[in-house]
């Protein structure tokens, strides 16, 4: 009985030791601010989504390096303050190695400062320029999402090709209309464009013929709408209805094929300056971004049965370089943030081709865009 | 002068939306003398209802709308029951703030079943815009200013010609007095939440071709609407509607000659200033007024 005994407990103490002597290896810790409810949610719920369904992918195809990855995601509820707690709560008692997000500019700017004084890199997924501008004091920021001056650059240069030097523009009455305002008023002059006429309408607004007949009235060659939401929808509507006259351009934000049904014919002939993500099937085989654009897209549409839209890119891009860096350098924030600025070179991600340099934290110009008109209910891109 | 006629349009379709709903406020304010702050979620409700009916369950026209009436008109009588009703102490102040509550509610629920994006469907007829004098107008707009009036003349019949009409404004006066005389108090305050959500619903189903609807708009429906009804007077259907079209047409008018931008600020200064030399409204009288307890 003796030996019995000792065998039994041998082949026990065996099983209890066997995690220490064979321990799974630590997780990469990445926090994620994103708006998942409140008014930005249309951003941070695509973006919330990407990052589930992408660290599923890669844990299971055995994370980096051997070790996994936690992303804890934090909803900022659309709310400055909030984010800022959020990051606080990420740095502090989670201990992550990087941030993504927030999906909102103001929550951004909002976060920075604590970046900066935690030393801990940022990747935002916001727009608006000033985030990654001025870059000296933007050491550890950098954000996936285009410019909106990029869009702008794309649209006119379009413009100038075609011959067009007079066009009147309407925004919406919000940050990102007036971000877009901006952008507009600043590049048009670079390519020899003059803005005739500068019309707004509120996000709500039920009607936008007063504002179209005006920018007609001032002999404007094409009019441009820089709107999300439901406005768009009703612009294009109006614009169709009076029979302007004159094309109508949109903003990056038309872009998803649920405006172009809503619209339904009064969308024919629109031209839009979008991101390759909602015309990956319309790419080029040889295109470098078509192969991930594809999968993505693919993977996003069967487990969550909608669009990811440009804005779950944003996140994708995010996660995608933090894995990168991490995997070539180790879980070394300092290091993490030199490799993101000096290695992201003609990197493929689902917003463009990203080239990150010492003075530019974006990585991405106006060749991120591609001009697209709708035809036949479709996006086709045109040839220029 | 097909520029100003243009704008005299676009003024006349923002202020039929303003109108339409403008008009239910006054049906609750006329029996229970609450201003329900939740009547921009009943149009959502309607113009949702209708979409999901006739697009996404593929059903007839007017089966839908008919539908869509009633579901809303359901929610209006469970709105009341649920949360007017069990209230002990009748305060028309808390009653206000309780269909805030529910305002808040609907629209998460709403969130919930449709998501956050917009809908729409075709117009009630084909075909293109009409063409006057070089100025265009969507039929649409047309069906809107059309089936408003009607709900204008039905309102005035029922609440000046039917007894049911007449024993449901005397409760918002005094509703000890109304009792006494034998009138159902509960019962008229129940009917006009039902008629108001119904209300509420047509004004979503007409509107929702020419504005698209989404869960979010209700707030912004019931501001609008609101000032349309305070305007001409709470309580006044030809008022809300007067004041709607007023609304409507000052907006478009600041948009076209002065500046978009100023567009809500312009017509709203109009309204307090209307507001500040006829405190009751256009058509709304002052002894009225002072008579009513809110």
């Amino acid at each position: 009985m003796g030996i019995l005994r000792i065998i039994c407990l041998s082949i026990l103490s065996v099983l209890l030791l066997m995690p220490s002597v064979c321990p799974a290896k630590e997780a990469y810790k990445i926090g994620a601010i994103l708006s998942v409810t409140g008014a930005a949610s249309f951003l941070g719920e695509p973006e919330k989504n990407t990052l589930i369904m992408l660290q599923e992918q890669i844990n299971n195809a055995g994370g980096i390096n051997g070790n996994p990855i936690e992303i804890i995601i934090e909803d900022s509820k659309s709310d400055e303050t909030q984010a800022v707690l959020a990051a606080k709560k990420l740095l502090e008692k989670d201990k992550v190695l990087a941030i993504i997000g927030p999906s909102t500019t103001g929550e951004t700017m909002a976060v920075i400062p604590t970046m900066n004084s935690e030393k801990t890199p940022l990747i935002s997924c916001a727009s608006a320029s000033k985030i990654t501008e001025p870059v000296k004091e933007r050491y550890w920021i950098f954000k996936t999402a285009p410019n909106d001056y990029s869009a702008a650059e794309a649209m006119f240069k379009y413009m100038k090709d075609i011959g067009i030097t007079k066009v009147g523009i309407l925004t919406i009455t919000t940050s990102y209309g007036d971000a877009g305002r901006m952008a507009m008023k600043d590049t048009a002059p670079k390519f020899g464009i003059q803005i005739v006429a500068e019309e707004r309408y509120g996000p709500k607004d039920s009607d936008m013929t007063t504002q179209l007949t005006k920018v007609k009235a001032s002999g404007a060659q094409v009019v441009v709408n820089w709107s999300v939401g439901p406005g768009q929808i009703v612009v294009t509507k109006n614009w169709h209805t009076l029979k302007l006259g004159i094309p109508l351009y949109q903003s990056h934000g038309f872009g998803s094929k649920r405006n172009i049904n809503l619209a339904g014919k009064a969308a024919e002939g629109i031209k839009v300056p979008l991101g390759r993500l909602v015309i990956w099937d319309k790419l080029a085989d040889s295109h470098p971004q078509k192969g991930l654009l594809k999968k993505y897209t693919t993977d996003y549409e069967a487990r969550f049965k909608s669009e990811p839209g440009t804005f779950g890119g944003h996140a994708y891009d995010a996660l995608m370089m933090l894995v990168e860096a991490i995997k070539k350098t180790g879980p070394d924030k300092k290091k993490i943030r030199d490799y993101i600025e000096n290695n992201i070179k003609n990197w493929a991600g689902t917003g463009g081709i990203y080239n990150m340099s010492p003075s530019d934290h974006c990585g991405l110009d106006s060749s991120a865009f591609e001009m697209v008109i709708v035809n036949n209910g479709d996006w086709q891109i045109i040839k220029h | 002068m097909s520029v100003f006629l243009q704008f005299l349009f676009s003024g006349l379709t923002i202020g039929a939306v303003y109108a339409m709903v403008g008009l239910g406020f006054n049906i609750i304010y006329n029996a229970t003398s609450i201003i329900n702050l939740a009547q921009g979620e009943f149009v959502v409700i309607g113009g949702l209802l209708m979409w999901l009916f006739s697009e996404s369950m593929k059903l007839p026209f007017l089966i839908s709308a008919l539908l869509a009436i009633l579901f809303t008109g359901l929610i209006g009588l469970l709105m009341e029951r649920l949360t007017i009703r069990p209230v002990k102490k009748k305060d028309l102040l808390l009653m206000i703030m309780i269909t805030i509550a529910v305002s808040i509610v609907l629209r998460g629920l709403l969130m919930f079943k449709f998501g956050k994006d917009p809908y729409t469907y075709n117009p009630f007829t084909e075909g293109d815009p009409i063409n006057i004098y070089g100025a265009y107008i969507q039929q649409q707009t047309l069906w809107v200013i059309g089936i408003t009036s009607l709900c204008i003349i039905l309102m005035y019949l029922f609440f000046n010609k039917t007894m049911l009409g007449k024993a449901m404004k005397a409760c918002a006066v005094d509703p000890t007095a109304a009792r006494i005389t034998g009138i159902n108090v509960e019962r008229m305050v129940m009917i006009s939440f039902v008629m108001s959500a119904m209300m509420g619903a047509v004004a979503g189903i007409a509107v929702t071709p020419i504005t698209l609807m989404e869960y979010d708009r209700g707030p912004m429906l019931a501001v609008k609407g609101f000032c349309a009804a305070i305007m001409g007077g709470l309580g006044r259907g030809r008022g809300s509607v007067i004041g709607g079209f007023i609304i409507g047409i000052l907006e478009s008018l600041t948009a076209g000659y002065i500046h978009s931008g100023a567009k809500d600020a312009v017509a709203l200064i109009i309204m307090l200033i209307i507001l500040f030399f006829r405190p009751a409204g256009i058509f709304g009288s002052k002894t009225i007024i002072d008579l009513r307890r809110f």
